[in-house]
């Protein structure tokens, strides 16, 4: 399996080779390559800037289809809060629990109410104080990402605790076990999602041997199923056994948005920034060593949080509206950490540094491929118009080092061509 | 077989005051340097930047690398510090009362710097101006 999946999808009849989204990728993990758009896996990190940004719909999020359930006997539903957000005059949540369950789901654990659990461990780590602060969240994995790739040395201040839909899918699991006896392969866990960053954390986890996700299901994709489900439901007899699946409470609902998941920790110290040109630079000052006293930052690609993910339908502004209106009346946190999921809490093994921007391995030579990279550098136009596939001039001097063959179209016109460079 | 990465440190714009150490930053990224080396060249570069932008409008940050080592110039054509062993207390400054409300200027400035270097040389001439020079050996994992 390839080691670095991307949840990008191309269709090449579409794309038309403009530059927009090799302009937007924040980490120039795009070029334009015989007239259509390029990614770098190793470079991508899921972030979906060039699926926004992309004017002839050419970049789909890869998900699974609604038909990823078929076939298996017991279906769990996983939803993330950005799911409630899209309802309008939504009172109640379970009644988006119950359409899910008319939907013909068997089983719901929220994202919500891991998110609880993970906010609680969160609070935990911090006042035991064996971890290094401030604490950076793992729970958007296109942030993780990017400081696998550009922000090495912050590695060790990601938070050891696994994103909560993990956490959800691993308790779900188990109570699916539990309640039905079946054996591992009938039981389906199914992540509604705002965004592909969390098809491609399920394909290729991190810091987990496997996801107990079975798939990844976009919230654009069912939403639209359930406000005719939602009809006639008897909210008081909703739930199998009489036992409630509405347990997420406001910290849980509030992860669905930016500042949500910082709330949870209950400290003033916390940080939150949300879009990927904000993070980038919040990751680069944290780097310096130019932040005092935080104990936790909040990071997340999206702009509006999860809400703002590309697989959300609502604008992320209103949907963070009526996901405000939703909390009002929960109580503070609905799920509490039991002794016993401790463990479960953390991720096993690394996260580890991938190195993708380096000129070569050997310093020595890295050192010589940046002075010729300079000296092309200096006899480009510096008008970084994407013309030539790469999104800057610097870029393009670096992918000519790389053994990139191609020309500056200005440079041409000049009738300067690149081959005297 | 070196490098000299040249960066200008334009004075009195505190709203883009750290730019050049971060180009310096992504330069370090792309040649592979690694990466405790860098957050040490980073720091270091960081401080210097701010000192020069705080205290001498501005001035040039160079620096050169090789195999073996960064090092790091900083130089401008400031006033000069009179008192360098007074300036490389922990706490002691004389930026402004406006500048410390901008959060820079807590006095941490020279002395991080010597603390993330390896070798840290700094000459001050009144009414002339200061270099700071600054060597970070490139600790080389697994050699």
């Amino acid at each position: 399996m390839n080691k670095f999946p991307n949840s990008v999808l191309l269709n090449p009849d579409k794309c038309n080779g403009c530059i927009n989204c090799l302009k937007r990728c924040p980490t120039e993990a795009v070029r334009i390559r015989r007239g259509k758009s390029v990614i770098s896996h190793m470079r991508c990190i899921d972030c979906g800037e060039c699926i926004r940004v992309c004017p002839a719909r050419a970049k789909t999020p890869v998900r699974d289809p609604l038909a990823v359930t078929d076939g298996y006997r017991y279906k769990v539903a996983l939803p993330h809060p950005a799911l409630y957000a899209q309802f309008n005059n939504l009172e109640d949540k379970a009644a988006v629990l119950g359409a899910l369950l008319a939907y013909g789901f068997d089983d719901i654990y929220e994202v919500g109410a891991a998110a609880e659990k993970v906010s609680e461990a969160t609070r935990r780590l911090i006042a035991e104080g064996k971890v290094n602060l401030p604490l950076i969240s793992s729970a958007c994995p296109s942030v993780i990402r990017l400081i696998r790739v550009r922000f090495p040395n912050l590695i060790p201040y990601i938070s050891p605790l696994n994103a909560p839909e993990d956490v959800a899918a691993k308790t779900a699991l188990r109570r699916a076990e539990r309640k039905t006896a079946l054996p591992r392969e009938e039981i389906g866990v199914f992540l509604i999602a705002p965004c592909p960053a969390k098809t491609t954390s399920v394909r290729a986890p991190v810091g987990l041997e496997k996801s107990d996700i079975d798939g990844v299901i976009a919230i654009s994709d069912i939403f639209p199923k359930l406000p005719s489900l939602m009809k006639n439901l008897d909210l008081e007899n909703l739930f199998p056994d009489g036992e409630t699946l509405n347990t997420a409470g406001r910290i849980g609902v509030s992860w669905g948005g930016t500042g949500g998941e910082a709330g949870g920790v209950l400290s003033d110290r916390c940080l939150s920034a949300d879009g990927v040109e904000n993070v980038m630079k919040v990751l680069s000052h944290l780097e310096d060593e130019r932040f005092q006293n935080l104990e936790f930052i909040e990071l997340s690609a999206c702009s509006g949080g999860c809400l703002g993910g590309v697989l959300t339908i609502e604008n992320p502004y209103i949907a963070r509206v009526k996901l405000n209106a939703l909390r009002k009346y929960l109580p503070v946190s609905g799920a509490r950490l039991d002794g016993s999921e401790k463990k479960s809490l953390f991720w096993q093994g690394e996260i580890e540094y991938v190195p993708a921007y380096g000129l070569s391995d050997d310093i020595g030579e890295s050192i010589s491929l940046m002075e010729k990279l300079e000296r092309i550098l200096e006899k480009l136009p510096g008008l970084d118009c994407g013309c030539c596939g790469a999104p800057t001039c610097r870029a393009f001097a670096e992918d000519v080092i790389r053994g990139h063959k191609g020309g500056c179209i200005h440079k041409r016109a000049a009738g300067d061509f690149y081959s005297e460079i | 077989m070196s490098i000299v990465l040249k960066h200008e440190i334009p004075g009195d714009d505190f709203s883009r005051a750290g730019e050049a150490s971060s180009a310096v930053k992504n330069k370090l990224k792309q040649m592979g340097i690694p990466p405790e080396v860098i957050r040490n060249v980073s720091i270091a570069a960081y401080e210097g930047e701010i000192n020069a932008v705080i205290h001498a409008n501005g001035g040039e940050i160079t620096v050169t690398v090789d195999p073996d080592a960064i090092v790091i110039v900083i130089s401008d054509t400031g006033n000069g510090i009179p008192d360098i062993e007074l300036a490389m207390q922990e706490g002691y400054t004389t930026a402004s009362d406006n500048i410390r409300a901008l959060g820079f200027g807590a006095g941490m400035g020279l002395p991080n710097m010597k603390k993330y270097a390896d070798e840290f040389d700094i000459r001050s001439e009144a009414g002339k101006g200061t270099v700071i020079t600054m060597k970070i050996y490139m600790k080389r994992p697994k050699d």
